[in-house]
Parts: structure tokens; C-alpha cells; sequence
């Protein structure tokens, strides 16, 4: 199932499933260490992350991931539409991976907010690996209606 | 506790939107934001980890004049007196809380608290300790804006994923 049009009510069980980065570069963990201002060596210095903390490489920021993974949701419920994001960082992500993010919507509620009705959508989001293992486990919720 | 300002500026917001590989003009077309109903351009949901650019004090960007833990003429330019175990911190969970889209013009003011602290047993990573800490953003009202609760996780060995 492709992704929801946002005129359409959403229903529990939609699905949208997106390649998130495919064989991520060390160029773009550098660009989230420059714009995250997290410059630790473990992520930017291949001869650190190598030599000194024993590593195979440098591997990614997890929120690198977790942003990553937040262009899936907004891409499905709409912009500035999050209401909740939150998860697990369960393993690495190195140099050279494709990550794919696959999204459930798991409930959708009515609520009355500020005299109007509005529905909450609420999601899994789980990000695997070329291997097929879990990076990123997280849920979100969205006001979709808002955008 | 403490507090510092963080001004959200279009250009932070457009090289945070690159890096995360987003190309949503609403990240960088203030006309494309407006159309969309915001006041100004809006910022990715994971934006205020960029926070750390207005931290004077944050450990993960080399100083000037200080040593710095990465290579350089050596593969780390600090001397290793024993002290330092040869585990990793990494980051466990992150969760955000909404109550707005962050968006270009605001000046938040980030306001950090402590939370948790336990540990865990891992047969590959040896004790694991969790440290919860908590970033409240409000506005330029004073508003709250969202609210993050980090874990970090410091464990004993290096591990691999």
C-alpha cells in the first residue's frame, strides 16, 4: 500500500515504506556533524574512530538516522504535522549502508482541540539495513488535518 | 539547569534539511512556506539537535587552543593516562514532543534538566549506564515550543553493530 493522499481519512494498517539513504556516504555524515555541530571523532575521524577507539570506521550519528527516518513522516502526513517522534537507537549505521524506514499508522483517534475536531494519527516506524536488521525503532504521531 | 539562547536561522535550517537528505522546499522557500500556511520557513522535525552550535561549553566540537580528543598529528591528540576506559558513548532513545513546527525567526531559549540514571548488564558491552536528560524550547513568548528526552549510553567495551 503506497502512501495516503492527505484528503483521505487515514486507516489503521496503511503502510508506507521508503529508501531512506542507499549507500550512505561519509561525505553526509561530515554534513550532519557540520549542521548538527556534533563534530565527536567517532563520526568524522576515520583514523580516531580506526586507531584509537577500535572501530571498523566511523558510523553515523544516530540522529542522523533519526533525521533520516523523520522525511518518511513528514513526507507522509504533511509538513510541521508531528505532534509526537520518539524512539530506540538499536544498532550502527555505517559508511556504505542502505537504510529503508517502513511506517504503519497503528491507531487513529478524534479529538477536540481548541473547539474543532481533528484526527491523530499515530505510527511505527522501523529503519533496517541491507541486512535486514533493525537500526532504528521508533513511533510517531501526526495531526495530518493541521497541514 | 541551565539556559542558553538558540536563534533559528535560514541557513542552519537549510544545511540541516541537506544533511538529512530532505529537498522539501518548505525547509528553504519562504514564499513555499507561506503558501503552506506557516509564518516563515519551518524546520525539520530533528532540527533543534543544531542546538549544540550555541552550547559555549559543548564537548563535541574541537576549541581553539584545547586539546581535541580526534587525530591530527597523532590519532588522538589526548594523552592517554590510564584514566579513560576504552568504552563509547552512544545515544540510546530520543523522543520529541511537539507543540508547533520550530520555525526561522524564532529564538529559542534551551532549557536543560537531568532526569534518570541506571545501568544495565550486556554480555557484549559489559555494564551499560543510561543518563536521561531533558531539553525544554520555549519562544521568544516564552511559549513551549517541544520538549526532548535524550538517553545516552556509556558502556564499558567498544561494540560493534
Amino acid at each position: 500500500m503506497g502512501s495516503a493522499s492527505t484528503n483521505s481519512s487515514w486507516s489503521v494498517g496503511a503502510t508506507k515504506s521508503d529508501v531512506l539513504v542507499k549507500e550512505l556516504t561519509r561525505a553526509q555524515i561530515v554534513m550532519y556533524a557540520g549542521a548538527s555541530g556534533d563534530y565527536i571523532p567517532l563520526h568524522t575521524d576515520e583514523v580516531y574512530a580506526k586507531e584509537v577507539a577500535g572501530y571498523p570506521s566511523v558510523f553515523a550519528h544516530g540522529m542522523l538516522t533519526m533525521g533520516l527516518a523523520g522525511v518518511l513522516l513528514t513526507d507522509w502526513f504533511g509538513d510541521g504535522t508531528l505532534r509526537t517522534f520518539g524512539g530506540r537507537f538499536r544498532n550502527q549505521v555505517w559508511p556504505g549502508d542502505t537504510l529503508t524506514g517502513h511506517a504503519e499508522i497503528v491507531a487513529v483517534t478524534s479529538v477536540e482541540e481548541n473547539g474543532a475536531t481533528i484526527e491523530i494519527v499515530e505510527a511505527t516506524l522501523d529503519v533496517v539495513n541491507q541486512d535486514g536488521a533493525v537500526v532504528f525503532q521508533a513511533t510517531a504521531s501526526a495531526a495530518p488535518a493541521l497541514s | 539547569m541551565s539556559k542558553r539562547p538558540f536563534p533559528v536561522e535560514a541557513g542552519h535550517v537549510l544545511t540541516f534539511a541537506r544533511s538529512i537528505g530532505d529537498e522539501n522546499p518548505v525547509y528553504r522557500d519562504v514564499d513555499y512556506a507561506k503558501d503552506k500556511g506557516f509564518a516563515n520557513i519551518i524546520a525539520p522535525p530533528t532540527f533543534t539537535q543544531g542546538a549544540a552550535h550555541f552550547d559555549e561549553e559543548y564537548p563535541g566540537r574541537p576549541q581553539p587552543g584545547q586539546p581535541w580528543i580526534g587525530s591530527g598529528a597523532t590519532p588522538t591528540g589526548v594523552v592517554d593516562d590510564g584514566s579513560t576506559n576504552q568504552g563509547t558513548e552512544m545515544h540510546a532513545e530520543q523522543h520529541f514532543e511537539y507543540h508547533r513546527p520550530v520555525m526561522v525567526g524564532d529564538v529559542l531559549t534551551t532549557t536543560t534538566r537531568e532526569g534518570e540514571t541506571w545501568t544495565k548488564e550486556s554480555k557484549r558491552a559489559g555494564t551499560l549506564t543510561f543518563t536521561e536528560r531533558i531539553f525544554d524550547y520555549t519562544d521568544q513568548t516564552g511559549a513551549l515550543v517541544l520538549t526532548v528526552r535524550e538517553v545516552a549510553v556509556r558502556t564499558e567495551n567498544p561494540v560493534e553493530g
